[in-house]
């Protein structure tokens, strides 16, 4: 893979939580953001995580390899985007790799929007693979269901978040995840003023549609297990105009409400 | 004489070249990382470790055992004498006579020697070894009739120039092999090497009839964690590799080795001796890792050992089943090596292969290797109303489940345990969601992190209730909390409780008659010993009394007791899964089809497991427990009364 060897890459971290357990561990897609970092910066990639540096499940990304990881300490209620907004200001970065979502707290999935809202950088969402990086651009492969790829090409610095396709993170071991070290900085201890407003509640079980089995053939059943729901609808514009296509966007956004004329 | 001033000349050469080869070889020792020894002590009880402990594996193979004894006895007989006599011209007839005596007992083990290496069985090694024999004889011959012309037993100038040539000739390559090649890693190294291995082995347990099986813990906060280099083992476990003399009796039962795995514990250990002494494995002359060419390898004491001097496929390959440990002559302690190299692999290089990381993960969050939900764990038993430790708080039996509660085979086999127990009325307990994995796995796969964090776990847990003895179905559980616990306990507190297996727990409830045993009816029966049950703790004999007590005559397998072959499935192999040419389990059942037994009578749940995997046709697997379950004579319970009653109106 041809990459620059100067390249600054970042991973954001997040603590995760084991779906069975709900034991601390690494998140599963900022663990593959980390794998999916080390493959194009070796040891030189930087690890940032928001947080509690005494949170032991941390040391799990240090065990993949690294020696230091850059801890911004705040208290949970803080808010991060602000913190790592701060830090990316001091500490330039080509690329910044995150998960899709976290896997505790919030989990809404919009911190890497929120960061390159206030950057001013592209968002690549989902990616399972970066093909090569040449000439100031990147050559990403985009995951799309049913195993289908985008191969997209994204100008630096940009943000990626990464989908649970890209390849598996390395297995952590014990003895460097011990030895690692923390570089604990301050965050900005900005309360996150929108989340305290909100009142939260212990989820409730909804009920659930029955399925009602219409496939007849055993291929059918399988089709229906493993599909994952493709959109309805919609059009797929390659020739048009790039007016033509942001018209079409515009005009799916305010009927869909999204923006009120 | 020429011989009048050569000879002494010689001695004390050759003297002179062991004394230096052997200070270099301890030198070479040396750099392995410290360990405490008893070091008076140890070499006070060598003799007697040699002459008793040694000699009662060696006698194995009775022509070997007397070989040795003669042809060793012998040789240093002769050189306590030959020292007086030849170098210091000491005149005496009575220890002529010795002297005589000596190198005559010597020649004749030689002869032996030489016999056994006309045709070498192939788990011997050749090249330098195919000459030994040849030199014993030498050596002996040599000094027999050098002391005969010098006691004056042989006429003045008896043999004239052309003797005194010849042995002089043969005095000289005598002792160059014997003397100069114990010094400096010829054949007779393992004398040397080995006496000081019997004082300073790292297990002096074993010695006395006594047993040490049990890991030794990995202090976490060492700058390295396991060996990744050969000076990183401890300086007496160098020695012990040196000790070996290539008998290849380890060969002969490795059952990865059988199945074509590239792994040979005789090589592993070779391998070891060059990276102790440093250069390449192309003077090596015993079977190779299979489907591995030899000559390849090379190392040095600073240098890494994995992709040096073997492959991490070799060190996966191990089943950790000991039968080489319990055959080596020498006792030399193969699977402390290899769990070592592995803790490496795993603690710091993060290369467990295969299921390996996945296993670990679902360890350390699940705390049990299949993931499932930690919660979970009494599923199984639903139905059946145990007592729950957290309930009761103290009963006479902690019955320990182990993750056979998620393996649907494994609870037929808890089951029947539970009816068995409920039968002779025990009161007993079990710890339920509070029970975690043993940690046998993660240690076997070198995660010794995460098996002591289970370790202090279940420690904890365990030391919250009263109970008299631990009883468990899991020979792998049974032997860490027996043997491997005992180092994790908080200072004076806990681990004063049995642990037992539940074969040795059911013959005591048979013997004391608290179960009435119908016999059990069917075809021949034979019984698979596992191995962390037999080999790890001894137990060969209750299995065996309770199969009788069924009315069961055992149709052995050639290979049983201490030499039951391993199934398989111990040290992580099912998860490492390394390839070979044939699969052990199916091996295992085919020593089994050899003493056409109908039923494998086993006491583990991952021998039952491994073995159930091979193809039909194939005998019948049950372990204990179900066989006595099946054959227990059932009386009327009172609950059952009432339920019939309840039903009849």
């Amino acid at each position: 893979m041809p990459v620059e060897t100067s390249l600054n890459i970042a991973v954001l971290v997040s603590v995760g939580q084991h779906p069975v357990s709900g034991r601390a561990r690494r998140a599963d897609q900022d663990a593959r953001a980390v794998e999916l970092g080390l493959t194009l910066a070796g040891r030189s990639l930087s690890l940032v995580h928001v947080g509690d540096a005494g949170e032991p499940a941390l040391r799990q990304y240090l065990g993949m390899g690294l020696r230091t990881m850059t801890v911004l300490q705040e208290a949970p209620e803080a808010d991060a985007a602000s913190s790592l907004l701060q830090y990316f200001a001091t500490h330039p970065a080509d690329i910044v790799l995150a998960g899709v979502q976290a896997e505790r707290g919030e989990a809404s999935g919009l911190l890497p929007y929120l960061l390159a809202e206030r950057l001013g950088w592209p968002l690549v969402p989902r990616i399972a693979q970066i093909r090569a990086i040449e000439n100031g651009r990147a050559e990403v492969l985009q995951a799309l269901p049913r195993g289908q790829r985008r191969a997209l090409t994204v100008p630096l610095p940009f943000i990626a978040t990464v989908d649970s396709a890209a390849p598996g993170a390395r297995q952590t071991a014990f003895g460097p995840g011990q030895r690692g070290l923390f570089d604990i900085q301050r965050g900005l201890a900005q309360a996150d003023v929108a989340r305290a407003e909100w009142v939260e509640a212990q989820a409730r079980p909804r009920p659930k549609r029955l399925n009602v089995v219409k496939a007849k053939s055993a291929a059918e059943r399988f089709k229906a297990a493993t599909a994952k729901p493709q959109g309805q609808g919609g059009q797929v514009m390659k020739q048009e105009s790039s007016r033509e296509k942001a018209q079409a966007i515009f005009d799916l956004l305010v009927a869909e409400g999204v923006i009120r004329q | 004489m020429m011989l009048d001033w050569l000879l002494p000349a010689l001695l004390a050469a050759a003297l002179g070249l062991l004394f230096a080869g052997a200070l270099r070889r301890i030198r070479l020792w040396r750099r392995g990382r410290p360990e405490p020894v008893a070091f008076l002590a140890g070499l006070a009880a060598m003799p007697r470790r040699y002459l008793v402990d040694l000699h009662h594996v060696v006698e194995r193979d009775r022509y070997m055992s007397n070989t040795h004894v003669a042809t060793a006895g012998g040789f240093v007989l002769s050189m306590l004498l030959i020292v007086p006599v030849h170098l210091f011209g000491l005149e005496s007839r009575w220890l002529n006579l010795a002297l005589l005596l000596a190198t005559l007992l010597m020649f004749c083990g030689a002869v032996f020697v030489f016999l056994r290496r006309r045709h070498p069985p192939a788990r011997l090694s050749r090249g330098p070894w195919m000459r030994l024999p040849k030199n014993l004889l030498v050596f002996s011959a040599s000094f027999f009739v050098l002391t005969l012309l010098t006691s004056g037993l042989l006429p003045e100038g008896f043999g004239g120039w052309v003797l005194s040539i010849l042995l002089a000739a043969g005095v000289a390559l005598g002792l160059a092999e014997m003397l100069f090649g114990m010094g400096w890693g010829g054949p007779m190294k393992h004398a040397f090497a080995g006496a000081l291995h019997l004082a300073f082995h790292r297990r002096p347990e074993r010695f006395g009839g006594g047993r040490s099986t049990g890991l030794k813990p990995v202090d976490l906060e060492a700058p390295t964690l396991g060996v990744a280099k050969p000076e990183d083992f401890t300086w007496n476990q160098l020695l012990g590799f040196d000790a070996c003399v290539q008998c290849g009796r380890c060969e002969a039962v490795c059952p990865a080795y059988a199945a074509g795995q590239p792994l040979n514990p005789k090589k592993l250990i070779q391998d070891m001796v060059v990276g102790l002494s440093g250069g390449s494995d192309a003077r090596y002359a015993g079977s190779p890792y299979p489907g591995v060419e030899p000559g390849n390898a090379s190392g040095a004491p600073h240098q890494p050992i994995v992709d040096g001097l073997l492959s991490a496929e070799t060190l996966w390959s191990c089943t950790t089943c000991r039968a080489c440990v319990e055959e080596c002559p020498m006792m030399i302690e193969h699977v402390d090596a290899i769990v070592d190299m592995r803790r490496f692999l795993t603690l710091e290089k993060g290369e467990t292969p295969n299921k390996g990381a996945e296993v670990l993960d679902n360890l350390i969050a699940t705390d049990n290797p299949g993931g499932f939900a930690p919660d979970s764990r009494m599923n199984w038993a639903a139905d059946l109303n145990l007592p729950l430790m957290a309930e009761v708080g103290r009963a006479e039996v902690l019955f320990w489940v182990s993750d056979g509660c998620f393996d649907m085979r494994s609870q037929r086999i808890l089951r029947a345990f539970v009816k068995i127990l409920k039968a002779a009325q025990v009161d007993f307990a079990v710890l339920g969601n509070e029970e975690c994995d043993s940690g046998d796995l993660a240690r076997r796969l070198g995660d010794d992190a995460t098996f002591q964090s289970l370790a202090r776990n279940n420690i904890a847990v365990l030391n919250r209730y009263r109970f008299e003895r631990i009883v468990t179905t899991d020979p792998h559980a049974f032997h860490v909390l027996k043997n491997e616990y005992g180092d994790f306990y908080p200072e004076g507190k806990g681990g004063d409780y049995e642990v037992l297996h539940h074969s040795t727990f059911i013959n005591g409830l048979v013997r004391d008659g608290r179960l009435q045993l119908k016999a059990h009816k069917g075809g021949t029966v034979t019984y698979h010993d596992p191995c962390y049950l037999g080999r790890y703790n001894g137990e060969y004999e209750a299995p065996r009394a309770l199969l009788n007590a069924l009315n069961i005559e055992l149709s052995e397998m050639e290979r049983s007791g201490y030499r039951s072959r391993c199934c398989g499935g111990g040290g992580g192999a099912p998860i490492t899964d390394v390839p070979g040419e044939r699969r052990i389990a199916d091996m295992r059942v085919e020593d089994a089809r050899a003493v056409q037994a109908d039923l494998i009578a086993v006491a583990c749940q991952q021998c039952t497991a491994m073995l159930e995997g091979v193809v039909e046709p194939r005998p019948q697997i049950k372990d204990l427990a179900e066989l006595v379950a099946d054959a227990l004579v059932e009386e009327v319970h009172e609950p059952r009364k009432a339920a019939m009653s309840q039903e009849q109106p």
